[in-house]
């Protein structure tokens, strides 16, 4: 089995790969929780701060204008990594849980009309999401009066649209899903849910933390009118991200953040509002975030969406079925191709334990409820251990993986 | 298999992960609390009979890490049979040295000194002290628990 990057030239691309940990080389494979960063793009935000540092908008003199020109291209070119159409827009934030965070406030909090949510409505989230997009919905129902459903996974912890059927309801007014959970690597089918619940008259939010990097959604063809992600999950820097949608759904959320940059006008006692998307964000941005972004997502595009895919699903299989062989290891949502990430749990050994016999080895991997704790619950599991891919690992370091953890196996049984 | 293996997981504390002492509830506690970790899922409950101040029963149960698990199961043997000023002087001493501000002491320790080792592992150190927090709470003398979580 091939590998997508050259090991040999690694160290030139990924700096931070380069290294040994515990007298091993590193086998990084917590890309679920935060993928390194290629040097194209440190230098992307290097030169962006060594050339254009300046505050964007309103400024008339010239590093201004080119830090306004290079934040609205790092927008442009990421509505266009993510498909999206002349009927969407992108706004930056500092990540996917603050995407979140500003959809589930926003059409909870009226600002000017009516709030979306009104006493009485329902939100449906999914029952594999990640804290991130649960927890917001619970303060958003309390905000708002609404009640919050679960549409719950099988056994297998799969999602099915007859269920998300039964569930919706005249009252149903958002629906939030996972494009892949990051605590069991199941792929729901997002495109079908997505459709149904915006048939129904919801709007729609995708969480697409786990599959920006690899398997990403596209705007144009998704009944999606939220769309949240990170930047440092997809080879980009941390505290960045956007969230992305439908115009017209974006101007419907109440402002999270009020202030400089988002207004249209200001008096003493009120104040009106910008256009999208300024309007919702507020304050000074973090364009070398954005920047980095941007080289992020064209890193991805350099380096082939296609072969990206096919690489990470290959590793994922090559690690499900590595696992799956060893004795008493459940590997979770087997049957889950277009994921990278591959959870596990070892009958007689806590992932703890595993997790650290593991970093002895060099292998980096994430251990325990993943932020999805209601999650393992209904799965009657308790915490896993969790390992997740990016274009840059090997099937070298998923035989280490799997080599590893037997050896770990018998250091505690 | 490596200096974890040797460190960490030396031959007693998988034996007491294997087949943890005092491992149940009693019929009738005096006293009791539970230990969460909601980072990783442990949880251990410890309960508790007391007698003229000493620990006349004592029995834990729930799930937790190797360490975890074989940290309380020493403890249960350690303080069973002793009065509740010992239990908390071995909870300091044991706690110290977790914390590397005391050096591992077999006489004082008795069993526990092969946890020693976990001191090396910051992440780990919470781990080993579940089971202790829940009987400094089951005993009313808890320790704040974020001293150790700082560790990363």
């Amino acid at each position: 089995m091939g590998d997508l990057l050259q090991r040999a030239t690694l160290p030139g691309v990924f700096p931070g790969l380069a290294q040994s940990v515990n007298g091993a080389p590193l086998a990084y494979l917590d890309n679920a929780a935060t993928t390194h960063m290629p040097s194209v793009v440190l230098d992307a935000m290097n030169a962006f701060e060594g050339r254009s540092r300046a505050n964007i908008h309103r400024g008339v003199h010239a590093l201004s204008q080119r830090a306004t020109d290079a934040f609205e291209q790092a927008r442009t070119d990421l509505k266009r990594f993510l498909g999206a159409g002349p009927a969407h827009e992108l706004v930056f934030t500092s990540g996917t849980t603050d995407a979140l965070n500003l959809v589930a406030h926003g059409l909870s909090e009226a600002t000017g009309g009516r709030a979306w949510l009104q006493p009485g409505d329902e939100i449906i989230a999914s029952g594999l999401e990640h804290h991130a997009n649960l927890v917001p919905w619970q303060q958003a129902a309390r905000r708002s009066g609404a009640r919050l459903r679960i549409l719950r996974p099988d056994p297998q912890g799969r999602l099915h649209v007859d269920d998300l059927a039964r569930l919706l309801s005249p009252r149903t007014m958002v629906f939030a899903v996972t494009a892949c959970a990051n605590a069991t690597g199941e792929r729901p089918p997002y495109e079908e849910l997505l459709a149904l619940a915006s048939e129904a008259g919801a709007l729609t939010v995708l969480d697409a933390a786990q599959a920006v990097a690899h398997e990403t959604p596209r705007l144009a063809v998704l009944a999606c009118d939220f769309l949240a992600f990170s930047g440092h999950k997809m080879y980009g820097p941390m505290g960045t991200g956007a969230l992305a949608g439908r115009r017209k759904s974006l101007e419907r959320l109440a402002p999270l953040r009020f202030g400089g940059d988002m207004v249209a006008w200001v008096g003493e006692q009120e104040a009106s509002f910008a256009e999208l998307p300024a309007r919702l964000e507020g304050g000074t941005p973090n364009v070398a975030g954005a920047v980095g972004l941007a080289a992020a997502a064209a890193f991805i595009e350099a380096t082939g969406r296609g072969a990206i895919d096919a690489h990470l699903r290959a590793l994922r299989a090559h690690a499900a079925t590595g696992l799956a062989a060893l004795n008493g290891i459940t590997v979770l949502a087997p049957h889950s191709q277009e994921s990278a990430i591959v959870s596990f749990v070892a009958r007689g050994a806590h992932p703890h334990d595993l997790g650290t016999l593991l970093d002895e080895r060099g292998i980096a991997v994430r251990t325990g409820h993943h932020c999805a704790q209601p999650l393992l619950d209904h799965l009657g599991l308790g915490p896993t251990t969790r390992a997740s891919f990016a274009m840059y690992n090997t099937h070298e370091e998923v035989e280490r993986l799997v080599a590893a953890v037997a050896e770990a196996l018998e250091v505690l049984r | 298999m490596s200096t974890a293996a040797d460190l960490l997981y030396q031959d007693v504390v998988v034996e007491h992960k294997r087949a943890p002492r005092h491992f149940g509830t009693l019929a009738a506690p005096t006293h009791e609390a539970r230990g969460r970790n909601p980072q990783c899922g442990d949880d251990v409950e410890v309960q508790l009979r007391l007698e003229g101040g000493k620990v006349a029963d004592i029995a834990f149960h729930g799930q937790g890490c190797a360490i975890c698990i074989a940290s309380s199961s020493m403890m249960t043997e350690a303080v069973l049979g002793r009065d509740l000023c010992a239990a908390r002087e071995l909870q300091q001493r044991f706690r110290a040295v977790l914390t590397g501000q005391a050096e591992p002491d077999a006489a004082a320790l008795g069993k526990l000194v092969s946890l020693a080792g976990v001191s090396r592992y910051p992440s780990r150190i919470k781990c080993a002290l579940l089971g202790w927090h829940a009987l400094m709470h089951a005993i009313g003398e808890a320790q704040p628990l974020d001293e150790e979580q700082a560790a990363p």
